[in-house]
């Protein structure tokens, strides 16, 4: 079930970042001189990030690590 | 000139670092030791010299002169579906490598698609894929730093002799210190880089007067104004560009660095920190180089906007020729190092030039990989290492990068495209067709050897076969308000195949999604109707994932 949310999440995101709601214009202006569509994808690095760090706090592969010091198999 | 003679001694203590890092090495004989580290990297270095390895040339130079010409989107293009896409093929992927590199010694993809699917000369099929579509990105590096320096010296130092310095400094730390000296130099520079961003923006914020007066000024000119959005870009193209960063898991000297880390929770901070790292640099690089077109008392910038001009008034009816040259003069590659030429002060232009190298200068990590792929994949495979040795397989591999080096460049000389223009439509498209390749070998047990062939046989093809499309068919010029491209096959009234301004389109999209697709499904149909490795074999590989 977790796995699932993380999918889910991934893949929300991966649509988030097709934003074409904001593709003929450039208002408003965050601070005054950020574009809309450029702050909307620096927002998106953030998230990105956000993202990795639930993957990396729920889902981590930790598996593949005590695999290796296993013997192999004759 | 000061700014030069900053570079000058950044590039000494780049050498430095590599060949103090040799000197440190132990045991320096050993394949493992020169190549990999001996998989002995910490949490600091491994996070910024895989990130650092990464980023190449057009990170700096050609995310500005894409912003400087198509806007912001260039951000988005590039940057913020990177900082998703690659973090998470390290996280799916590269730890996974990582695990069985360390389980079965594994030093190169090639290795383990061997070992994996039971071959030995399709093996050898995909190195030659892979280092062919490598070239063009260490060209890209030698390129950079020979424009980097002419812009930086004011032209006292030509663009043959900056490239040739850099070729020099690159293929001596590399030669000398091998994947440690590369790890340590690559840290020193991301470090510099990542500084480089926020140090210019500031600079040449100031410099303007600040952004607002800037933006509202863009803004009220219509032939500027959509810098600010995306029209200039459909969807599609957008879309299509999220499947580039697919490359990034696929570039030997990105899996091969996932080889060095010392314990695989080195790789959380690389995944989480990746977006942040991708989004410090880009961000300032995108945005000022949009901001370059307000700059009107900088005549090299003023002739890029003519040229931009007459190209999209008069391109239509101009030979191929003369609209390729006008292409390459309106080409933004060195709009960020003109703004730190206008607004910086001297020192500081020197400081920031060296960030600019730092980026420039990553093409050691495809040195270097090249050399260990040949020496393990083709030298130890064929008998080299059998018959005359490990201490000789090093020497060997060293004898490579000088090779390698010369030959890029020589051909850094004549390129005739844009740095980013190369790296894009060869390298970056053909490697993220290459990503079925790792994703069958690491999670279907159905995947065989066959398949794998499939893949980089019509990774070869689609690439080649874009290449001679592209030069057959010259780029039309840009046509504002109005479609440019040249439709060469349509179906149902729909643009099936066309030559666009900025390269290739298939279906509206970039060719990169018909060939990550035709790939995959390629390894799914040839799979299935070829023969499975033996069930031993495949019990090493998948009980990894039944724990």
């Amino acid at each position: 079930m977790k796995r699932i949310l993380l999918v889910i999440v991934v893949v929300a995101l991966y649509v988030l970042h097709q934003d074409f709601w904001f593709w003929r214009t450039a208002h408003p202006l965050v601070l005054g001189f950020i574009p809309i569509g450029l702050f909307y994808q620096a927002c998106f690095s953030v998230a990105a990030s956000l993202v990795m760090w639930l993957l990396v706090k729920y889902d981590w592969p930790s598996q593949l690590e005590r695999e290796i010091e296993q013997p192999e198999p004759e | 000139m000061i700014p030069a003679i900053v570079v000058f001694i950044y590039l000494a203590t780049v050498l430095y670092i590599g060949i103090f890092a040799f000197r440190k090495a132990k045991g320096r004989e050993k394949a493992e030791d020169y190549f990999l580290a001996s998989r002995s990297l910490g949490p600091f270095v491994f996070l910024f010299s895989l990130f650092g390895t990464n980023m190449t040339a057009f990170a700096i130079l050609g995310s500005s002169g894409h912003a400087f010409s198509n806007g912001i989107v260039t951000f988005g293009l590039m940057a913020s579906s990177s900082g998703l896409v690659i973090p998470l093929t390290i996280f799916l992927i590269g730890t996974r490598v990582w695990a069985l590199g360390k389980k079965y010694g594994f030093m190169t993809p090639v290795q383990m698609f061997r070992d994996r699917w039971e071959c030995g000369h399709i093996g050898t099929v995909i190195f030659v894929v892979q280092a062919v579509l490598l070239i063009p990105y260490i060209i890209i590096g030698i390129m950079g730093g020979g424009t980097t320096l002419n812009a930086i010296s004011g032209g006292v130092v030509p663009y043959w002799f900056g490239g040739a310095i850099v070729a020099m400094v690159v293929m001596s730390y590399v030669f000398f210190g091998g994947m440690r000296g590369t790890a340590w130099v690559n840290t020193f520079q991301t470090i510099l880089f990542l500084l480089f961003g926020a140090i210019a923006l500031i600079v040449i914020g100031v410099g303007m007067g600040g952004f607002t007066n800037a933006v509202q000024a863009i803004q009220s000119s219509p032939a500027l104004a959509p810098l600010l959005t995306r029209e200039r870009i459909s969807p599609l193209y957008f879309f299509s560009y999220t499947f580039i960063p697919l490359s990034a898991i696929a570039f030997p000297h990105i899996l091969i660095f996932c080889l060095t880390a010392r314990k695989m929770n080195q790789f959380k901070k690389t995944v989480i920190f990746y977006p942040l790292c991708i989004l410090a640099i880009w961000l300032p690089c995108v945005f000022l180089g949009v901001m370059a077109n307000r700059v009107t008392d900088v005549p090299q910038i003023r002739a890029k906007q003519e040229a931009r001009r007459v190209l999209a008034t008069q391109g239509k009816t101009m030979a191929p020729e003369a609209r390729d040259d006008l292409r390459e003069k309106a080409a933004g590659d060195d709009v960020i190092l003109l703004l730190l030429e206008r607004y910086a002060p001297f020192w500081l232009a020197g400081l920031l030039g060296a960030g600019i190298m730092a980026a420039v200068m990553a093409s050691d990590s495809q040195i270097l990989a090249l050399s260990t792929m040949f020496t393990e994949d083709v030298f130890a495979f064929y008998g080299g290492k059998r018959r005359f040795g490990e201490a000789v397989q090093v020497q060997t591999g060293r004898i490579f990068i000088v090779i390698i080096t010369l030959f890029a460049y020589a051909v850094a000389l004549r390129a005739p495209e844009t740095i980013f223009e190369l790296a894009i439509q060869y390298a970056f498209s053909g490697f993220a067709a290459l990503s079925p390749l790792l994703v069958a070998a690491l999670f279907w047990k159905g995947s065989t050897k066959w398949g794998a062939l499939a893949v980089t046989v019509w990774t070869a093809a689609a690439v080649a076969a874009v290449a001679i499309f592209q030069q057959v068919v010259p780029a039309p010029a840009p046509a504002p308000g109005q479609n440019p491209n040249i439709v060469v096959c349509a179906v149902g009234g729909i643009e099936a195949l066309s030559r666009t301004p900025a390269g290739t389109a298939v279906f509206g999209f970039m060719p990169v999604v018909p060939m990550v697709i035709v790939s995959a499904l390629l390894m799914i149909v040839v799979s299935k109707i070829t023969r499975t490795p033996r069930a031993t074999t495949l019990a090493r590989y998948f009980k990894l994932e039944a724990t």
